[in-house]
């Protein structure tokens, strides 16, 4: 999801240290305790979090780009302000699960460098341009909607401040997945031009979207460890296969047509896809997405821009606090 | 370069008049007017609050989760400090 790059081998970290403590920290999760962050727990289990939360994070504040596009270009005033309103949301969001990961010792600053030399990872689905005003339908629809489906589960993620980051988030998040229904609905209903148009953004995103959950459970090698921390609750192709379920219908209500011919609903009721173009995904990942650099480039200029805000700030607090130091001198 | 580290704050809310304030997250800021504004940005943008409070995080001390049972056993065992230790009978009515 969010946290793509997770699904990579990290077997040497995975070293027992204590094993009395590491068999009691497992009993605590098995027990559906939530670990705090003073709390004892593997090294790798803080390694694993701490990488999680901070990519978590950046794909939040990196989210804001898409559609950033877009605010001076919104349709009508109502749209502007939503669209506003939400991107402001991200950042928030980024903000509160950047602080998430600072409970396990981990810097802010340390993880944005981390992010900004392109070291640490964000969600794939960043990588893609906002061709129209429909991609920001789209947007709040599926990528926020696949983005809830991922989130649901980690409100009961067994780190505490992980969990509780995730159910503020949600609560946010319902207004964009419902803002984004809205504009596909006044689309489709729309002339033919803005019909074709909400049909060309699906087209475009709805595989990259697939792609958000991951890679097929037989090739995520992360899981394991994150299923038995109870990081991670459900494997890649269930969540997935609960948001194509969730998403048919919705798609049908809009009278649009999901971009798979082969797709398919079998007894059980589920909606069976075609196969995703893994390679598309990987390409992504390793940086040769659309818009990888603009991406990156972008993030990068706002934070030099921003280095004499930051110094300001900090030389006002220095001078104040000797001003304060002084007077008490006397 | 690495990016300097801003200080950290502690974010209290009271949400309603007549609620005490709590904790509702963190923030990085300067000093305590911009983390008074960062925390009105980042934590009330839906209403949430009445009235904010920030406290540098290194001004809080903690108790250690390992300490756990030395500070808060003694307080289970003190069954007699709850009123339904006590029997009153039921034709007193309610008390």
């Amino acid at each position: 999801m969010y946290t793509q790059a997770l699904n990579t081998s990290d077997a040497d970290d995975r070293h027992v240290e204590d094993a009395a403590r590491a068999a009691a920290f497992q009993a605590r999760i098995d027990a559906e305790e939530r670990i705090e962050p003073n709390d004892w727990m593997p090294a790798a289990y803080r390694k694993t979090l701490t990488r999680q939360i901070s990519q978590h994070a950046h794909s939040e504040i990196v989210g804001m780009l898409p559609e950033g596009n877009w605010i001076t270009r919104a349709p009508s005033l109502r749209r502007k302000a939503a669209l506003l309103a939400k991107v402001q949301d991200e950042c928030g969001h980024g903000l509160y699960l950047y602080a998430a990961a600072e409970t396990l010792g981990a810097s802010r600053e340390e993880l944005v460098d981390l992010m900004l030399s392109g070291k640490a990872k964000y969600s794939s689905i960043f990588n893609y341009p906002t061709l129209t005003w429909a991609d920001i339908g789209v947007i709040g629809w599926l990528v926020d909607g696949a983005a809830i489906m991922n989130q649901i589960p980690l409100c009961r993620c067994s780190y505490g401040p992980y969990a509780r980051a995730m159910i503020r988030v949600g609560k946010e998040e319902s207004f964009h997945q419902r803002q984004g229904y809205e504009i596909m609905l006044t689309l489709a209903r729309g002339s033919e031009e803005q019909k074709a148009m909400a049909q060309d953004a699906l087209n475009r995103w709805w595989w990259p979207v697939l792609m958000m959950f991951g890679p097929p459970d037989q090739v995520s090698q992360h899981s394991d460890t994150s299923t038995k921390w109870k990081i991670k609750r459900f494997s890649n192709d269930e969540l997935r296969q609960k948001f194509v379920d969730a998403t048919v219908p919705q798609a049908q209500y809009l009278g649009l047509t999901i971009p798979d011919p082969g797709m398919k609903q079998n007894a059980e009721g589920h909606w069976e896809y075609s196969s995703i173009d893994w390679d598309e995904f990987k390409q992504v990942l390793a940086g040769n997405g659309p818009c990888n650099r603009d991406r990156l480039a972008a993030r990068r200029k706002a934070h030099d821009e921003g280095a004499w805000v930051r110094e300001a700030a900090q030389a006002y607090a220095e001078k104040r606090k000797h001003r304060q130091l002084a007077q008490a001198a006397e | 370069m690495a990016t300097p580290n801003t200080p950290l704050w502690e974010v209290f809310i009271r949400s309603r008049n007549g609620l005490a304030h709590k904790h509702v997250g963190s923030l990085h800021a300067s000093d305590a007017t911009m983390a008074l504004q960062a925390a009105r940005d980042l934590y009330t943008r839906r209403g949430e609050g009445l009235s904010i409070w920030v406290v540098p995080s290194s001004a809080i001390t903690a108790s250690d989760p390992a300490d756990k049972g030395m500070m808060f056993e003694p307080a289970e065992s003190k069954i007699y400090r709850h009123p339904t230790f006590y029997e009153v009978p039921d034709e007193v009515g309610h008390m």
